[in-house]
């Protein structure tokens, strides 16, 4: 069997499952009883196992095989999870992870996992010092059926029509010999008396005879407990039938209240404590979906791309040739491709969820490691975003995070002498607005010493005393990203380790996104990274300069104006103009792109954004609005000044895309 | 394989390049410019779908620039960094490498450029080989 077919499979799997892995640690971590999620992590552990064994990947398969019997052993109740366990749970969560990133680089994934191991298998051993646990009937306990939503319903409307629900624990003779044919005739009799909805293990399990001794069913029906005993009792080698009534799960919105309860805690001194403030389910409820290539979606956004071309050249012969039919039928083609459009966009969009999933974890270990009480919020993780950029995202966001656990966040001592509570607040939030995507990492610590970042810039040549008095709090802290700069007091394991700043914001301009500071003296810091949305496909205002089109991407349109030439004031060599009570500086895009300039009585003025900073752009003529294709300009024109790419209008013709953020940067 | 070169020309002067280099041979479409570039970029061309950039050969290899005739033509090349085109005044012909000789530049002419390699002398024709990724060298960091 040629196992390189499958290795992609396997490592997008391994990644869904070190993720859900991942997340229900920290749930458990919070709260040691709950059964849904140590089966959740029981479960991907399992399937992990079984997966490497496959593959042949023989550290991740004994890993997780310790890690599986450890939680069996919790979850079957017969020894109580520990901080300890919990601990090597995370240690092993992580090797894990350094597997299959080593495998998905071409490495073996192998790894010295035998201290993990061992510690797991100390917990294992504990097992018979805690024998009297275990002798209390396994089966007392009050077990839920954790089910899918479909087989929710189904109960719920069976219980509606005045059926019982039953979780029936079906425990076999410790010598059973026919197990298969036992389980076969318990069903069997179970069929006659009602209907059998889940069985744990599932019955292609059962059939094949994975399971010790005993199982578990769930049953709707309108019998009676002593009926269904009698009938299952009736199987010989049955041992002990245990029939409890299922409660149907209460709704997720419900659930998610309870799992913010803080009573619920019993370990309120965690360093890292999640908060999922979004109020979404915790526990994550798997859509159905298919693996596609990227490749293929690539090609389909191509393919429409050159159809959008050709619909705006579609609509400009339409207008000329002025026939109602064919203007009608064009209509119908562009509601349709707008359709089509916002569906093929969405299937590269994934949520940005994968990215974060890996931050509570991160956070953890880290602010442990500096010593710092740290409770991390995440919002808006379901928020999406185009595949490449989700990609690409990660690395300057642990950069980012890490630099906030690190040097944002004060040290306690310092958070005391400041009457701050010990616990420092580190959010991490993901929001739409607009064409654009924005992600924030706000940490309420001690907010950046501007004076200080100044001080080293100047000591390092970064800019001289002239251009330093003039910066203003929020450039001195964007300072931070220029090239060479690192501020760290003492070099730590994990940020100041030379790569600074400059390569996040070098990492977040390429995906064609941009990087804010907001901070504040004493009460904390916000990183802003602005990020389109989608990478190609976006609306723009189509003005012409002279003879020559261009296009300015509406995101970073505020409003069009028209402005009077005695409207337009001098100040200091400048041209502004007052635009809602705010002096905002005017920009001849003519004189920008080397044409000439011309003298009106009035001009068309469009006034954009970039962060803070308004500008008025003045252009000799307002085209409208169109949804345009964004292209390269290719390697040999990178880097031309104020032009993000370009596009193809419905004639053929090449405009060129200013690039406004660029313009008001200066 | 036998050599062949793309030959043309710009005034008096032949210049071949490596057909295998040479993608396709256009008639002049309308080319938007871009501003802030070096002098002899004469913009990007939508060739196909693709955005591609232009230069003026003549004023690149320091000819004075005319405007462009019933002849003018692009010839766009495959490059390192991607396609790219160049005008010239005319396009001739394919000429083999049975049909020339060729010979060194003179120390001089070699100082004085990089874009040209050799001179190819036939019997009825004389041209100057030129390697179009040198051409396209500097506008990178223009």
């Amino acid at each position: 069997m040629d196992l390189n077919e499958y290795l992609g499979l396997f490592l997008d799997e391994s990644i869904e499952h070190l993720q859900a892995i991942n997340s229900s640690l920290l749930i458990f971590e919070q709260r040691l009883d709950d059964e849904a999620v140590i089966d959740q992590i029981f479960r991907s552990a399992h399937t992990l196992k079984g997966m490497s064994g496959t593959m042949g990947y023989d550290a991740i398969a004994d890993l997780t095989h310790e890690m599986e019997s450890a939680l069996d052993l919790v979850r079957s109740k017969t020894q109580p999870a520990t901080p300890d366990l919990i601990d090597v749970l995370f240690v092993a969560a992580e090797q894990l992870e350094t597997m299959v990133e080593d495998i998905s680089q071409g490495g073996t994934g192998k790894l010295d996992v035998a201290t993990t191991v061992v510690r797991l298998k100390q917990f294992i051993q504990k097992d018979g010092e805690t024998d009297k646990v275990a002798a209390n009937p396994v089966v007392s306990v009050i077990k839920n059926f954790e089910c899918d939503v479909y087989s929710e319903s189904v109960v719920r409307q069976s219980m509606a029509s005045g059926y019982q629900a039953y979780v029936i624990t079906v425990e076999l003779s410790a010598d059973v010999i026919l197990k298969a044919a036992r389980v076969y005739m318990v069903f069997d009799r179970l069929q006659n008396l009602g209907d059998v909805i889940l069985s744990n293990p599932t019955s292609d399990e059962l059939e094949q005879e994975q399971f010790e001794t005993s199982f578990d069913v769930l049953f709707v029906t309108m019998k009676s407990e002593q009926e269904i005993q009698e009938g299952i009792k009736a199987v010989s080698e049955v041992a002990q039938v245990l029939i409890q009534p299922f409660e149907v799960p209460v709704e997720p919105v419900a659930a998610a209240a309870t799992l913010l309860e803080p009573t619920d805690n019993p370990l309120n001194k965690k360093p890292v404590e999640t908060v999922d403030a979004s109020g979404e389910a915790q526990t994550p409820i798997a859509a159905k979906t298919i693996r596609v290539n990227l490749e293929r979606i690539d090609r389909l956004m191509n393919l429409f791309e050159e159809f959008i071309i050709d619909r705006g050249r579609l609509e400009r012969i339409a207008a000329e040739v002025g026939s109602s039919d064919l203007t009608e039928t064009v209509e119908r083609i562009k509601r349709g491709t707008n359709e089509l459009q916002s569906l093929v966009l969405t299937l590269r969009m994934m949520p940005i969820e994968q990215v974060f999933n890996r931050f509570p974890r991160m956070v953890r270990s880290v602010s442990k490691d500096v010593g710092k009480n740290i409770k991390l919020h995440i919002t808006g993780a379901e928020t999406e975003l185009d595949r490449t950029v989700i990609d690409e995202i990660g690395d300057p966001l642990v950069h980012l995070i890490r630099n906030a656990v690190d040097h944002g966040i004060e040290s306690k001592t310092d958070r005391i002498l400041a009457g701050k509570a010990v616990e420092g607040n580190l959010s991490l939030r993901a929001y739409h607005s607009g064409n654009r995507v924005f992600i924030e990492i706000e940490d309420d610590g001690a907010g950046i010493n501007h004076e200080r970042v100044t001080k080293i810039a100047l000591e390092k040549g970064l800019l001289t005393e002239e251009e330093a008095a003039l910066l203003t709090p929020e450039e001195a802290a964007m300072l931070l990203f220029a090239p060479g700069f690192s501020t760290a007091e003492t070099v730590t394991d994990l940020s100041g380790r030379g790569v600074g700043l400059d390569v996040v914001k070098s990492k977040i301009e390429s995906l064609g996104g941009e990087v804010f500071v907001e901070t504040k003296r004493g009460e904390g810091t916000i990183f802003r990274i602005s990020l389109p949305l989608t990478l190609s496909i976006i609306s723009a205002m189509l003005v012409k300069l002279g003879q020559e089109t261009y296009a300015i991407p509406l995101t970073a349109i505020i409003e069009t104006t028209s402005l009077k030439q005695e409207a337009i004031l001098q100040a200091h060599r400048e041209k502004v103009f007052d635009f809602r009570g705010q002096l905002v500086p005017l920009i001849s895009l003519n004189q920008v792109y080397g044409l000439p300039q011309v003298e009106a009585d009035a001009y068309s003025v469009v006034v954009v954004r970039s962060g803070e900073k308004l500008a008025g752009l003045i252009v000799s003529e307002l085209i409208g609005q169109q949804e345009i294709v964004m292209k390269p300009l290719g390697s040999y024109l990178e880097g031309i000044r104020a032009i993000s790419g370009a596009t193809i209008l419905g004639d053929g013709q090449v405009a060129l895309i200013i690039d406004s953020n660029a313009l008001l940067r200066k | 394989m036998e050599q062949k070169w793309v030959v043309f020309q710009l005034e008096e002067n032949a210049y071949g390049i490596d057909v295998q280099s040479v993608r396709s041979i256009e008639r002049v479409i309308p080319i938007t410019r871009i501003p802030n570039a070096a002098s002899y970029v004469k913009g990007v061309i939508n060739l196909r779908g693709v955005v591609t950039p232009v230069i003026d050969l003549r004023t690149r290899l320091g000819f004075d620039s005319i405007e462009e005739t019933e002849e003018t033509r692009i010839i766009i090349a495959t490059l390192e960094h991607g396609d790219a085109g160049f005008i010239v005044d005319r396009a001739n012909e394919v000429v083999e490498a049975t049909d020339v000789r060729i010979e060194p530049l003179t120390d001089q002419k070699q100082e004085e450029t990089t874009y040209l390699t050799a001179i190819a002398k036939g019997e009825e024709q004389l041209f100057s080989l030129l390697e179009p990724n040198r051409l396209f060298e500097e506008i990178i960091h223009a």
